[in-house]
């Protein structure tokens, strides 16, 4: 049996909803955002939910606020705005109060990278992962698919903490129709490959999918690691899966060499000193007002399947032809 | 209130006030003049009854909760902490020391404090999310928040006190600390604040103006806000003056970043002054 792709916030929504009629502790706070599941949240809990207005300051402040007296909040707008427009309330009141107070504070930003494609900028979101993960205390979990965003709500609900869930706002293909990736492991290795692994977030691991198809075509299998929790994964297990590999790409759908995935991966190589050589695909930095579809818009940036296959096929023959 | 009582806030008054003064003599990294303005209102909020805490259990659920969003301008905090016994009175020596949790600007490592206040224009938002909370919660606790003057003129306040009216927050208490002097000028001279009782009376809230260096006057108008319930939240706006009592500091444009010199400090307390 087929399982439909859904929305991750419908997905992740739904299952607020239901959690809401039985924990009494659940707050959801929205910044004039909305979706039909939301509509659910707040006929059914009107005394748990609030809508701030188009407010991201206040939200946060009101997050924090339900947070310290001991509620657990799901704070919700389009990515952009949840993470950037509010990002000193964000630093003090939760990065940095949490160290004293604890909360249980789920940020959840819909709209990774172009997902808002005819927009434009202000609407997209190439510079959250960078800082996000910048603010210490912070989990920044980014799914591919709807099964992984469904999996990671159990986490958000039962433990203590701050969370940034980077959604996409368009349905995305399902990466794991069996069995969801173990949220605890934070990546899940798709595919093995020989030499070259591609690590992906997001949107971008169905990019790297079908890149890894067209390199398999010249004779190249590559590894296809889709990572989700870019903060708090498995740091000894992702290690022992590369050192097999000589070299990575690291695939996202944000700026490239900006302190996104890219930069946290080549930190993390040397950290665990692993001999990688390593090639970043990510938005060309800049802001651009084009329209077009997103696959596209991807091409023109620099992450597009093709403009992909472009940069790593050489990159993937030279590490072949080394080994 | 018997004459006891009212001489009693007037001596811990002035008991903060040259408390305070030691403190900055100590530690001159600290800003003198904004934690000078603001003494009546916390004496009256911690010593005339209006709070309810627990000294052994900060952060008791049947607290009200009072967050002190002035920054650097709440140094006198410290000496009321420590008298009421939140932390010991000797912690008072090691202000802005190696080790010690008093720092320049007051962090929510101290006992007593609830949030972070050393960046401005936090304290009202968040203060605005645990009125929601308390309110969920049926709990008939209060949560009050000193802010200066100078930042509301950060957006986000703007945003809480639209928030709160259309909430009915009327457990939220705003004092405000209304000297008329931020950093650099009077706040007149930069964003007037000069209709501040209008504007926020305007945007729906229970509004009144209090001479804040009386300290009977303001506690008798935090009594009367906090058991008078009329689905709107409150806001004191104390009018006062920013480094009250000491000469060069009192009413200066300049007084937030004006040091005054020891030896007039050493003097201001031999002085058996009033305020």
């Amino acid at each position: 049996m087929s399982i439909k792709p859904l929305a991750m916030r419908d997905v992740f929504l739904e299952k607020i909803w239901q959690e809401m009629s039985v924990d009494f502790l659940i707050f959801f706070v929205s910044a004039d955002f909305g979706s039909p599941v939301l509509d659910k949240i707040r006929r059914d809990f009107p005394d748990r939910f609030i809508n701030v207005g188009i407010a991201e300051q206040n939200l946060i402040n009101i997050t924090a606020g339900l947070a310290i007296e001991g509620y657990k909040v799901f704070a919700y707008a389009i990515a952009p705005f949840i993470t950037m427009r509010c990002y000193e309330q964000i630093r003090v009141s939760l990065a940095l109060l949490s160290e004293v107070r604890p909360m249980n504070v789920n940020l959840i930003g819909v709209g990774a990278g172009y997902s808002y494609v005819v927009s434009g900028p202000t609407h997209q979101c190439y510079e959250d992962i960078t800082i996000m993960r910048a603010l210490p205390n912070f989990q920044v979990l980014s799914p591919a698919d709807h099964i992984t965003a469904a999996s990671l709500f159990d986490g958000c609900v039962a433990n203590t903490g701050l969370r940034y869930l980077r959604f996409d706002a368009q349905v995305q293909p399902i990466l794991y129709p069996l069995e969801a990736p173990t949220v605890s492991d934070g990546f899940y290795l798709y595919q093995k490959g020989d030499k070259v692994c591609f690590i992906s977030t997001g949107f971008m691991t169905h990019t790297a999918l079908k890149v890894a198809e067209k390199i398999n075509k010249i004779g190249f299998k590559v590894g296809i690691i889709d990572i989700f929790d870019i903060t708090n994964f498995t740091r000894e297990g992702l290690k022992k899966v590369l050192e097999s590999y000589s070299a990575i790409v690291s695939f996202e759908e944000g700026f490239r060499g900006r302190g996104g995935l890219d930069s946290m991966l080549f930190e993390f190589i040397a950290e665990s000193e692993l001999n990688l050589k390593t090639l970043s695909i990510g938005v060309d930095p800049g802001y651009s007002f084009e329209l077009g579809s997103r696959n596209e818009i991807h091409e023109k940036v620099g992450i597009g399947t093709e403009s992909a296959v472009k940069k790593i096929q050489p990159f993937v023959q030279t590490i072949m032809k080394k080994s | 209130m018997t004459t006891d009582q009212v001489n009693n806030l007037r001596e811990k008054v002035l008991w903060v006030w040259r408390e305070t003064l030691a403190i900055h003599r100590r530690a001159p990294e600290t800003r003198l003049a904004s934690s000078l303005s603001v003494i009546e209102i916390f004496v009256a909020l911690y010593y005339g009854g209006v709070l309810k805490f627990s000294a052994s259990s900060p952060l008791d659920e049947e607290r009200d909760r009072c967050i002190i969003s002035k920054g650097h301008g709440s140094i006198c905090m410290y000496p009321i902490l420590a008298d009421l016994g939140f932390f010991a009175m000797e912690e008072l020596q090691n202000v802005c020391q190696t080790g010690s949790f008093l720092g320049g600007i007051p962090d929510p490592v101290i006992p007593g404090y609830e949030t972070v206040n050393g960046s401005l224009g936090h304290g009202l938002g968040v203060a605005t999310g645990i009125a929601i909370a308390l309110k969920t919660k049926k709990s008939d606790r209060s949560v009050f928040v000193v802010t200066g003057d100078g930042e509301l003129h950060e957006g986000a306040n703007w945003e809480a006190i639209m928030f709160a009216s259309h909430h009915k927050l009327d457990n939220l208490h705003l004092i405000v600390d209304n000297n008329n002097i931020s950093m650099l000028d009077y706040t007149d001279s930069i964003v007037s604040h000069s209709n501040l009782l209008e504007r926020l009376t305007s945007f729906g809230w229970d509004c009144v103006e209090v001479n804040g260096h009386d300290v009977v006057a303001v506690l008798n108008i935090l009594l009367e806000k906090k058991n008078k319930s009329r689905g709107k939240p409150k806001a004191i706006i104390a009018k006062t003056l920013k480094g009250r009592g000491v000469p060069g500091l009192e009413n200066e444009s300049l007084s937030h970043i004006i040091n005054p010199k020891p030896e007039l400090i050493d003097e201001l307390l031999d002085r058996e002054s009033e305020l």
